[in-house]
Order: structure tokens, then sequence, then C-alpha cells
């Protein structure tokens, strides 16, 4: 009885979540006279045309590749200067410790919108402007603070002897921390990877301000898309739908680490 | 742990100083310095003071976007955190196929581009094209959200908790995870009620997340823009002109900088407030847990 | 109060088990009598806890029954049985004081609300808590929480039974004296049946008036402390128990003679026809350091001293071979050079057949 009552709950949330996904592949694999001229559940004239167009179009796929691209870029510049600070953290206490980590951390609750149009002006007037660098730095500065938050919450999971000991077995600092302290933290860096991976993958206003032609995101390419040509719906969810695929397969690989970052209490 | 005293530390926190000083602290000082100018074209700015912030302070139009903003994020609170620990609450516990599954499935909208939810939404509530629309406006009930602000109101908040009730309930269901079964064993043995077990064991065991979870919501839905701007464009009117939205149109759009700035500056101040409130609160919620 | 019956009890956690290695717990028999005080003790992993739980209630055994008394309780809800477990843990309700967190069980089954006042009082003077009664219960060190999860037990005069699942386990040495010794107290003084599992040897002897131990999901015996002690009903338990355990060495048995090599030792009982692999087993307390040539010839290895006694590592060579055999001396006793022998005390001598003890006929 308990258990059908959960699976209830279950289905009828998931159904919530997906009802809007289903509707967008739907819609997808229509043409749009199908969609404006014929409601219906499923396509009644199944086509991969919307996929064609954005695989051959180059205004189009050039936009996943720029988001990707800046993506990535964001994710390595995150934890690179993340692992050394979160270590710094969970390790020491020196002057001002404190107060440093709630100022990163205030970075994070720092309304996208307030940083977009000086952005705008600091990236042109150093020539970054349009340029995947500048996505990746903008996006940094909420990436870092959240990574180092994430990092310092599993690095103090690991006891401080782990360090002693290494370096009596005649560790450098740097032989250490590679080979002995981040295979113990895996998945904590697989944590804060996806953290970063997400907030950089899914952000617009940040994407859309600093590029225009060159380094111009799927996001950005989608918005402006739509408002110019007049509205090709089944186009629009064709896109909307592959945006949908590298998180989806994200979570799949990080299923697992997941429930265990977020018991952490680091978001 | 016991932490060593060792200022070299300070090195390796260099790198994020750097970085992050040089994507905040320049920005920042730029608003800073516009909020107090003002200009007639051509990069000539001249000291105004304080004037930008009290026209802000005074100014009708943030009075009504402040009120819409706060009645937004309190809706969306009240929706999604008890719903949020009620469907973790009913999560699968066992590790396994079906609860790998849920986990996944339940993450998703969590990573989907923000404009893609707004489009997934805009598309699902239309009435000619979406299946929300379509069968609201079968049954007979007058659904528009782009000319009824109360269509417009109400698909938002939907589009919200469909976005991110998960990350309540996936926060709230690490910390149930983390629960000893001896305690669920104790409750039997005791004969403790549903209620008694969710008030006494449950609860106080997700308080910690719970307030992350409170604070992620408050702070990223009091700056949500890019699902509104997409699905309604702020509009009808002005009805789902939040605070956000109303900022980017006034630096962007009108290129009103100087009031632009003086409200971004009130507008991080208020957040980071309210933040370190929560902050406080959740250091010393762990401090006791521990 | 309730005696409690399992027959022809097995729990496996796989749904299809195929071999016997599948099953956690093997076949079990046992009647655990109204009124007493055991221990079930036994190595980690040897289905222990499988037993306590599937006792408790919260977990249903894939075969054979529970009877509580002479009802069938197998498959009756935790609660139904009216049992009291205490966890490894302590397992408190930090919301509330002590005093709700003992009266809960019992506010739980509605019961009047003076009874309760007088009772909680009551339980608070048993495990030394009156003092504490109005604080919060999330405040307390680990053994005050451990002595409220073990009031929440007592609480409740009806219950069947009180079981207790390695409840010291993260407890300071010192507090497990003091609160074991309130156990076995509370035991005297209420008088319930007690079920005490334990992977502690010292924990389940001082205890319990029967010690169960178990090895691999089975029950090897069942014993009161003495008796496991002189008679190892299995080669595991001479092991187990004891620090150091019993010397298990190989032997022929021939009549009333065991042969370690080509060394004879006379034993008390006469053994016909044994078969499988037999060994003998005599405990390090009861073997002597000699310099008589009768006795076994050893090389002394090491001697440990541990304060009241010595513990003397020796070595036998045996064919190509070499056995390893303890003995404990006396404090004051010198070990000299030529104590080079070992004498075994006769009547302390137990004989195995694959590993299970063999009872002989009394040689005359």
């Amino acid at each position: 009885m308990k258990i059908n009552k959960s699976a209830c709950v279950m289905v009828l949330y998931i159904l919530f979540l997906m009802l809007p996904i289903y509707w967008l592949i739907n819609m997808s694999f229509k043409t749009n006279q199908d969609i404006l001229n014929s409601f219906s559940l499923w396509p009644n004239n199944f086509t991969f045309d919307n996929y064609i167009v954005i695989f051959t179009d180059p205004s189009w796929y050039k936009g996943y590749l720029n988001s990707i691209t800046y993506v990535v870029m964001n994710t390595l510049i995150s934890l690179a200067v993340a692992l050394p600070a979160a270590y710094a953290f969970s390790r020491y206490s020196f002057m001002g410790d404190k107060h440093l980590f709630f100022w990163l951390l205030s970075n994070r609750m720092a309304p996208p919108a307030v940083f977009a149009l000086p952005f705008f002006q600091l990236y042109s007037s150093v020539g970054l402007f349009d340029t995947h660098i500048a996505v990746a730095l903008a996006h940094t500065l909420f990436n870092v603070p959240l990574a180092v938050w994430i990092l310092e919450g599993f690095m103090r999971g690991v006891p401080k002897e782990i360090d002693e000991t290494a370096y009596i077995d005649g560790y450098g600092f740097f032989g250490f921390f590679r080979k002995i302290f981040m295979p113990l933290i895996a998945s904590g860096i697989g944590v804060a990877a996806f953290f970063c991976f997400m907030f950089s993958w899914v952000e617009l206003l940040l994407s859309r301000t600093l590029t225009s032609v060159d380094a111009k995101s799927i996001a950005a390419t989608m918005t402006r898309t739509a408002s110019a040509s007049g509205l090709d719906w089944g186009l629009l969810a064709a896109a909307g739908v592959l945006t949908i695929i590298p998180g989806a397969l994200v979570i799949y690989f990080v299923r697992n680490h997941i429930a265990k970052g977020f018991a952490l209490g680091r978001v | 742990m016991k932490k060593t005293l060792n200022q070299k530390a300070w090195f390796m926190v260099l790198p994020v100083l750097l970085l992050v000083a040089f994507s905040a602290i320049i920005p920042l000082m730029t608003v800073v310095n516009y909020s107090v100018q003002d200009t007639f074209g051509n990069n000539e700015f001249f000291w105004v003071g304080l004037e930008w912030f009290e026209e802000i302070l005074h100014s009708e139009r943030m009075h009504d976007a402040l009120s819409r903003q706060a009645m937004f994020t309190a809706i969306i609170l009240l929706i999604e955190i008890p719903l949020g620990i009620f469907v973790a609450l009913h999560m699968p516990k066992n590790k396994g196929f079906w609860s790998s599954l849920c986990l996944v499935l339940v993450a998703l909208p969590l990573l989907i581009p923000w404009n893609v939810v707004g489009t997934i939404w805009q598309v699902f509530g239309r009435v000619d094209i979406g299946l929300l629309g379509h069968s609201l406006a079968s049954l007979g009930i007058d659904y528009n959200y782009t000319q009824n602000s109360t269509a417009a109101w109400f698909t938002i908040i939907i589009m919200d908790v469909w976005h991110w009730t998960s990350l309540v309930v996936l926060l709230c269901y690490a910390g149930l995870q983390s629960i000893p079964d001896a305690y669920y064993q104790a409750a039997k043995i005791d004969q403790a009620s549903r209620w008694n077990v969710f008030r006494h064991i449950q609860l106080p065991k997700i308080k910690g997340v719970l307030l992350i979870a409170i604070l992620l919501r408050f702070m990223d839905s009091f700056m949500i823009y890019t699902e509104p701007f997409v699905l309604t464009g702020g509009g009808p009117g002005n009805a789902t002109t939040f605070l956000s939205i109303d900022l980017v149109k006034m630096a962007i759009g009108q290129f009103d900088l100087g009031p632009a700035a003086a409200f971004s500056l009130m507008y991080f101040l208020g957040i980071l407030l309210v933040s370190y409130v929560f902050y406080t609160l959740m250091v010393n919620s762990e401090g006791q847990g521990s | 109060m309730a005696k409690i019956t399992l027959s022809n009890l097995a729990h496996s956690y796989s749904k299809t088990p195929a071999s016997p290695s599948d099953f956690a717990l093997k076949t079990i028999d046992h009647i655990w009598e109204d009124g007493s005080a055991y221990a079930l003790l036994g190595p980690s992993g040897c289905g222990k806890s499988t037993l306590l739980n599937i006792i408790s209630g919260l977990l249903a055994p894939s075969q054979g029954k529970v009877l509580f008394d002479d009802n069938d309780v197998t498959s009756a809800s935790t609660s139904e049985r009216n049992i009291a477990q205490v966890f490894q843990f302590p397992v408190v309700y930090d919301t509330m004081t002590v005093r709700q967190n003992l009266a809960f069980p019992l506010k739980n089954r509605k019961l009047g609300a003076a009874y309760i006042d007088s009772r909680v009082n009551d339980v608070a003077n048993m495990i030394g808590m009156q003092d504490f009664l109005n604080d919060k219960a999330s405040g307390l060190t680990a053994d005050a929480k451990q002595k409220i999860s073990l009031g929440r037990g007592i609480v409740r005069e009806d219950v069947n039974a009180i079981l207790f699942d390695e409840p010291l386990t993260v407890i300071d040495p010192q507090m497990k004296w003091e609160l074991r010794t309130q156990l076995k107290a509370l035991h005297q003084q209420l008088g319930h049946t007690m079920i005490y599992v334990t992977h502690d040897q010292t924990e389940a002897l001082t205890f319990a008036d029967k010690v169960v131990v178990m090895s691999e999901g089975e029950v090897v015996q069942v014993g009161t402390p003495t008796e496991l002690f002189e008679r190892p009903a299995h080669t595991f338990v001479g092991f187990f128990i004891g620090s150091p355990g019993m010397n298990v060495l190989p032997v022929t048995v021939v009549g009333s003679k065991a042969m370690i090599g080509n060394h004879e030792i006379q034993l008390n009982s006469t053994y016909e026809q044994l078969s499988g692999t037999i060994e003998m087993g005599i405990r390090p307390e009861y073997i002597k350091l000699s310099n008589e040539p009768s006795g076994l010839a050893i090389k002394i290895d090491r001697v440990e001293d541990v304060g009241h006694h010595k513990i003397v590592r020796t070595r036998h060579a045996l064919d190509d071979q070499s056995l390893g055999i303890n003995v404990i001396v006396k404090e004051g006793l010198e070990i000299t050079d030529d104590m080079q022998y070992l004498v075994f005390e006769r009547e302390k001598i137990n004989v195995y057949a694959d590993k299970w003890l063999q009872d002989g006929k009394a040689a005359i």
C-alpha cells in the first residue's frame, strides 16, 4: 500500500515534468504547417527536416559549438583556480579568511542583470567582446565561488593526517596534490564540474550580451532567430530538444555523485 | 578539523582573488561610478551625488517592480518548498534502476537552458498549438498569457515550479538519505505516527539542506530574468516585469545608466543582506548539527 | 514478558537462494526462555543482527516461524510484537527534551498523563538521568544519549522482550563498564527477557545468563559462560572466546591416547572410531611450561607480559611445519632457558572431529 502511494506521487510528478518536454519533442518532428494547422498529440507526418536544417546550417550548429567551447573553458578555468583556494580554506586559517569566504560566496548572489552592462563595457574596452573567453571569464564570477564552496566541503572530509603522512613519505606539495589528494576528492571535483557546466550551459543573459557573431551561443541564436525570421516553431522546438541532450547526458554520468554532493550540503 | 595558522595560504587564494576581482570589482566600480553621475552624451559625465538613489527610491515604477518581485518570490517559495519536501519523501530509497531513473528524470529540468525553459512553456501554453493552452481553452477557460495578466502569472509560476521544484527535491532527498535506518526502526517500535516521524526525525535532519534550498530559491527567483523574458517579455503591459527585466530594460534598452546603476547597487545589496541572514542561520545550524 | 521460540528459521537476503552460502542465517531452532538475559555473540557479519531484526519484526524471515509464548508473530509488525530495541548508535529525538523522549513511546500508546509522568520519573532514576529531564536531547554526550535510548527501551513495563544491538559500540571504555553494570542490575530488577547482541566476549560473558555463539549464520553453541570456557562445542567457540583463544592442534586419537606427531598424550576419556579431521583443544590457561623431557618439545618465540599474567608464544616442530601454541603462566613464574617442554592438564583436553566436540567414555 505504502509503495503504491509513493509510486503514484512519483509518477504524477514525473508526468508533470515530462509533459512539456514531450510536447517540445513532439513539435520538433512536425513541420511548421502541421503545427499551426492541425492540433495532434503526436506527429502525423513524421519529419526530420527541422533537425536536418540545424545540422546543415552553420548559423545553427555553430551556436552549439560556441556554447560548448565557452562552457568547457569556463569549467576548466573555474576548477583550476578553485582547487588551490579550496585547499587553503579547508586546511589553513589566515588573516581575513572568513570574510574572504563570504565575500566570494556573495558573488554567487549577484544578479547577472546587474553585471550585464559593466561586463559589456569592460570586455569591449579590453578587446575581448564577442570571444569565447569573454563569456567563460564572465561566468567564472558565478562558478568560482560555487566551485570553491563545493570543493572546500569535500576537502574538509579528508583527514589532515593524510597530508602529513604523504609529506613524511617524501612527496612534495604538487606530487601529493596530484597523486594522492585529487583522487581522494574525485567525486567532489566531479560535482563541482557538474555545477560549473550546468550554470554556464543554461545562462542566457550574459552570453547574449557579450557575443554578437563569432562566439554567439545557441541560447542567443534561438532568441534572435525566433524574432528575426518569424516563428518557425518546429525549428525552434528541434533546437530546444538538442540543448536538453547534453544536460541529460551529464546528469546520467554524475547521478551517483550528485546525491553525495548534495548531502554535504554544498550546492 | 583544527586548522593551522599559515599566512602563506594567501598565495593559494590569490588566483581566485585576482580572477574574481577582475570580473567583479572592476565592473562594480563602473556601476558605482555611473550611479553618482549624469551625462548629456559624448562621454561627458558630471557629479550628481545620491540623486539617482533618491529618484529610484521614490520611483513608482521601482516600487511596482519590487512588489511584483516580492509577490512572485513568496508564491513560488510557498509552493516549491512544501511540494519539494513532499516529493522527496516519496523518492525511491533503494539504489537501483528505478531510483536512478527517477533521479535523472527529476533532475532534467535543472539542466535545460533557461531560454529553452521559456520556449517550452511558451509553446506549451499557447492556445493554438500548446497542450496546456489547448486543453484549458477546450474546457472553456479564458486563457491567454499574452493578453491576460492572471494567465501570464499563472503560466510563469507553474513554469518556475516545473523548473525549480526538482532542486528542492534533490536537496531534501540527499538529506533524507543520510538518516540511518535505526531511526525509522526505533520510530516503528515507539509506534510513532507518520507525522511524528516527519516532525521529529526527518525534518530536523533535512533542516540544513532545506535552509540552503530556501536560500538558493530565494536568490535565484529574485534574479529571475530569462524565463519570463522569453515567455511574456514582461507583459502583458508590465504585469510580469520583475526587477531584473526592468533593470535590463532600463540599462540596455533605454540606456539610462545613472538610475540603472543606482538600482543595481540597491538590488545587489538587498539580496546580499537577506542572504547574509540566511548564511548566518545556516552556519549556526551546521554547528549545532555536528 | 514472553518466551520466544524460533522454529525452523532461516533467512537469505537474495530472493532465490541457490546454495547454503546465500543464507545470511542458516536453519535455527531455538527457545529464548522467559525472563532470561541472553547474549548473542559472534564476529561481524555472522548473522546476529539479521537474527535480531527477525525477532523484532524489522525483517521477515525467508522460512520458519517466530513465536512469542504460543502466538505465531512471524508476520506481525514490529509495533504489534510489543518489543523494545536499543540500537548501536544512540537514537534520540533531537527536537525533544529528555522527558519528552522518554514519554514518547507511552504517549503514542495513549496512556494516562499521570501514569506517564510517574513512569518517566522512575525510569529517569534508573538510568541516572533524573537531573537532566528538562534538557534538550540534542546537546547531550553520546553516552547520555545512549542512556536515553536505553530508557525508552525500558519505559514500557509490558514489553515482551528488550533487544540490544551492540548498544555500547560508541561509548567510552569507562562508561561501558558503568552502563553494563546498570543493564545487569535493571535486568535483575525488571525481569524482562533480554537479548544482547555483541561481538565483544567480555560484554557477552558479563551480561548474560546464557550466551548464544554464532558463526557464519549458524548457532554453534548455547551455554553459560563457564560451559563456553570449559567445553566449547565447536573449535570456533574455543578460538573466539578467551584471550588468547583455545589452542587447536591436529592429532590422531586411538582409544584414550592422542598423538601429536610422535608425542603421546594421555586423555581422560576413550574415543571410538573418530572420522574426519581430528583435533584436540586445550586452553592456554591449562598448559604448563616445564623442563621435564616427558613433555611436548617446544621453542619459546616470545613472552608478552600483560600485567597480571604472561602470555608465552611457543612453537612445536611437527614434520616440516611448526605448530604455534600459546601458554598462559602466572606473573610470578620465572621463565628459564631450560623450559623447553609443555605439559597439558589432562581433564581439560577436548577432542574435536570436523570441528565439533566429541564425547568420549570415561577412561579407567
